[in-house]
């Protein structure tokens, strides 16, 4: 990492008077196997590194990048971005941060382990989730792929104004796509295992979950459109509190792109629910102790007991809206400047186990995936509809497979009709923890 | 027209690279150069927010042993840095001891496609002014237009390749692209409208496009949805306007016809060659060579030349989208459908410019044919799931049709149906083509561009997910 930060402090240094300049330099490994039918099918070993640099003067914002890490390529990243800048419009909020004296948390999240694997350990992996998961059930006629991965990531940012942070992680993960099929019908479902080293993978759980979920789904058929109380799968509330975090975002609020501008304060949900950004928890995937832009991440409160708290801000939203960062900005790596964004959101949990959740129910429909999301979720109306599957839940127990629904309301209703919250937390891929959510009046379309 | 350049690294060097990649052995090696420079501007909330541009270079080497495939990336396109990532690639040969295979290459030119004004020598204040028309025009439109933003887009990506087979040969990709999106607010809350533009071609764009439309366009979408009632929940019949709704052809039929999913038997499409699996009206087509649309390629990211597939021809199943992969072992050539997001990954099967040909029906006809349903004049993204056929796309325009009239607009929803089922509902096909914006396509996590495109079309029955009772 020493050598990220070396040339990030050396970009940095080059700020000329009156010119603020950020350099963000990261370096990654990352190593990746396809196992199909108890073969490999594809082995692939990578090494990327590139720097992104920022620079501020006059109230002008302008970046580039370059993907290498060479002394010259960051030099005419720097030129470049000066030369933007003065395309860019004055804003008064514009600008980098220095230190603000909060301390960051101390989060180990590389594994030295990892780094030291062997491709053949990895190889090992892939092979015996594919293998496992076309033995876990005889209605499991295909496993399409069964995929290791992993990353190795370092970064650094350093700015002119005194900030310089570096980090470093390690993550491995396993997933499998399994296809079922009896008779005419085929269906499919996904498992998966994260860590951040091997001895954190689950094989078995990977496989298991990918065949039950294929496998339960046999059968499955189009239900009668109606309106009812859904349960969501911990991945499906996963997905669901990404995005409404999204809609927290300071400066879609500043922007009036968000359902919640201006609604700090009001009950904008159930009085049992609390929603926080917690990036310092080492159990979210998403933990990390600096943001994008170098501050400290720490714990934010968005919702509690139902009302809105507040919002995440990086350094220029919170400019905009005369409050400090929250040190939310994240970044999609050094081709991309920093944005506002969630790390590791949860709820809190309840007290209720999953199946007492469907208790609580007793006549709905339980999702156990959605898709469309990207194109049925609006965050600025709120309208949500997305395409599902899942069972029904008859009696307050899991009964028949339903497909090709979609199921629809907004995130305005579904936060104000959860009708129960489980206890059953769980740190997922992405920036949310999972947990079994029931939502009461929901659209289901089906024939 | 603008000389293109396309030797990126010496083709001496290359033949090195790929005898190293088959020193221990293997079927096939291949090396893929790429030289991409990019520039993006985004205007928000009245200010040009960020100017940003950068470039990358590297090259991808893969050597296939058997069933598996070795790959490696390097940013280092200097011999020793392309012969290290070589021999990375070669690992996967390591235990099968087999004979060493000199290379030979012989270059075959590809033509690029015709730019006028490469982006790169436009100056960067005449973009910003484009954003600031965009802005302008965007809000003249209502004061209830609140939020406009803007952005816009130019790439230029060189690239060379060479394999073990003696190909070698090279393109230069060049694609502009303009968006505007808007947020109008009104009595019952605040809606979006977005529309955009994009053409595999430099900055003569704007020549033949304008800014202005693009964003009036944008907040005209935005504010007929104040107005918008839910959308039904249920089955109903829709008419999809031309050249809004390729994203359903992409979705129901498009990737279910990527010969890697059939390969593995995890597409609803396997084995159905010669099969009617449409109505009969339907012909669908993939064409890497067409015109300068958004997928428009000279060749693919395995250097095959893109050209015109016909998949399905009046409702039978012709013919999979292949690439040098699965054609290999298929005993065929390829398709020209191998493509990648950059020299970082792997090539596979995807799609270019992907439409439904022309019919014969009066589009007008269609929709006053229509007692009921709904009329879908925009799409926004979609998904699918190959292997159940299970797919979905959601509404960003759409109008309720009542006794065969386009009535009332409509909240946004997704909608749900089976790409097999969908595609035999289909029971009119306007005589009128056109191709839709410029797409993005996500798969196995690349993002490549393509186009999409259809005539207006009437499916008898698909699901509406809207929260409006039946």
């Amino acid at each position: 990492m020493a050598e990220l930060v070396d040339l990030a402090r050396a970009v940095a240094a080059e700020a000329a008077p009156g010119e603020e300049v950020e350099a963000f330099a990261s370096r990654g490994r990352e190593t990746s196997v396809r196992a199909f039918e108890g073969e490999v099918e594809s082995l692939s070993s990578a090494e990327s590194a590139g720097i992104g640099v920022r620079v501020v003067k006059d109230g002008r914002m302008g970046f580039a990048f370059a993907g290498a890490l060479d002394e010259a390529s960051a030099r005419e990243a720097l030129a470049e971005a000066r030369d933007n800048a003065g395309y860019a419009s004055e804003d008064p909020h514009a600008g980098l941060t220095g230190p603000d004296g909060v301390e960051a948390a101390g989060l180990d999240l590389w594994r030295e382990s990892l780094a030291a694997s062997s491709p053949e350990d990895k190889i090992a992996l892939a092979l015996e989730l594919d293998r496992r998961t076309r033995a876990a059930d005889r209605r499991i006629r295909q496993v399409v792929s069964a995929d290791y991965s992993d990353a190795l990531r370092e970064s650094a940012v350093v700015t002119s104004k005194g900030i310089e942070a570096a980090t470093r992680r390690t993550t491995c993960s396993l997933s499998v796509s399994a296809v079922a099929g009896e008779g005419e019908q085929t269906q499919t479902g996904y498992g998966y295992s994260v860590g951040r080293e091997l001895a954190d993978l689950d094989v078995g759980r990977a496989a298991g979950d990918a065949a039950e979920r294929s496998t339960r789904m046999l059968g499955a058929r189009k239900p009668l459109s109606q309106r009812l109380p859904v349960v969501l799968d911990r991945r499906v509330t996963a997905t669901l509190l990404s995005i409404v975090a999204g809609t927290l975002s300071g400066e879609e609020v500043a922007k009036g792109r968000s359902l919640f501008a201006g609604r700090v304060g009001e009950e904008v949900a159930v009085g049992n629910l609390s929603l926080v950004d917690d990036p310092t928890d080492p159990a979210a995937l998403g933990a990390t102790p600096f943001d994008a832009e170098g501050l400290a991440c720490r714990r934010n409160r968005l919702i509690e007991g139902g009302k809105l708290l507040g919002y995440l801000y990086d350094t220029h939203a919170g400019r905009v809206a005369g409050t400090p960062s929250t040190a939310s900005a994240v970044r999609g790596g050094y081709r991309t400047t920093p944005g506002v964004g969630a790390r590791a959101v949860l709820v809190e949990p309840g007290d209720l186990d999953a199946e007492e959740v469907m208790a609580v129910v007793g006549l709905g429909l339980f999702v156990q995936s959605v898709s469309g999301v990207h194109s049925g979720v609006n965050p600025v109306s709120g309208d949500f509809s997305v395409g599902a599957e899942g069972l029904m839940i008859r009696d307050g127990a899991l009964a028949e497979p339903v497909r090709e629904i979609a199921i629809a309301s907004t995130l305005q209703r579904m936060l104000q009709h959860v009708l129960a919250i489980g206890s059953d937390l769980e740190w997922l891929p992405g920036s949310a923890a999972g947990l079994t959510l029931a939502i009461d009046d929901v659209s289901m379309s089906g024939s | 027209m603008v000389q293109s350049e396309t030797t990126l690294v010496e083709p001496d060097v290359l033949r090195r690279v790929l005898s190293e990649a088959l020193k221990r052995g293997g079927d096939f090696a291949e090396a893929f150069v790429e030289d991409r420079s990019a520039t993006g501007i985004t205007l928000d909330d009245r200010r040009v927010e960020e100017l940003s541009s950068g470039r990358e270079k590297g090259a991808g080497i893969r050597v296939v042993v058997g069933e598996t495939t070795g790959f490696a990336h390097t940013a280092d396109l200097s011999e020793r840095g392309l012969l290290a990532a070589a021999e990375a690639a070669a690992a996967v040969a390591r235990q099968r001891g087999g004979r060493a295979r000199e290379v030979a290459l012989t270059a075959t030119p590809a033509a690029p496609s015709d730019v006028s004004v490469l982006p790169g020598s436009v100056a960067k204040a005449r973009k910003v002014e484009l954003l600031r028309q965009a802005d302008d025009a965007a809000r003249s439109a209502s004061g209830a237009i609140v939020q406009v933003s803007a952005g816009y887009g130019d790439s230029r990506r060189r690239i060379q390749v060479a394999n073990s087979d003696g190909l070698l040969t090279g393109d230069d990709q060049v694609r502009t692209r303009f968006r505007v999106s808007c947020v109008a607010a009104g009595d019952a809350g605040m809606q979006t409208g977005s529309e955009s533009l994009g053409r595999t071609i430099g900055f003569e764009l704007f020549e033949r496009a304008s800014v202005e439309e693009v964003a009036a366009e944008a907040a005209r979408r935005a504010l007929t949805k104040l107005s918008a009632r839910p959308a039904p929940s249920g089955v109903v019949p829709v008419v999809i306007r031309r050249g809004s709704g390729g994203v359903l052809i992409h979705e129901a039929c498009g990737h279910g016809l990527e010969a890697d999913h059939i390969v593995k038997d995890s597409s609803v499409y396997t084995g159905r060659l010669g099969e009617l699996v449409a109505s009969p009206l339907v012909t669908l087509v993939d064409d890497g060579s067409f015109g300068d649309e958004w997928g428009r390629l000279a060749i693919d990211d395995e250097g095959r030349p893109g050209r015109r597939n016909v998949l399905i021809d009046k409702g039978v199943l012709t013919d999979y989208m292949w690439d040098e992969l699965r054609a290999r072992k298929a005993g065929r050539p390829s398709s020209g459908n191998g493509r990648r997001e950059s020299y970082q990954h792997l090539p596979m099967v995807r799609m270019t410019n992907t439409f439904l040909t022309a019919g014969e029906d009066d589009p007008d006809d269609i929709v006053a044919s229509t007692p009921h349903g709904v009329f879908v004049a925009h799409l926004g993204g979609g998904q699918v799931n190959t292997a159940t056929g299970d797919f979905l796309f959601g509404t960003t325009e759409a109008y309720l049709i009542e006794n065969g009239r386009i009535t009332e607009p409509l909240r946004d929803a997704n909608l749900i149906g089976n790409g097999p089922d969908v595609l035999a509902r289909i029971d009119a096909v306007g005589n009128d083509f056109d191709m839709g914006g410029p797409g993005t396509c996500g798969k196995d996590g690349q993002s490549v561009p393509v186009g999409c495109g259809q005539p207006t079309l009437r499916v008898t029955g698909i699901t509406f997910g809207g929260t409006a009772g039946g």
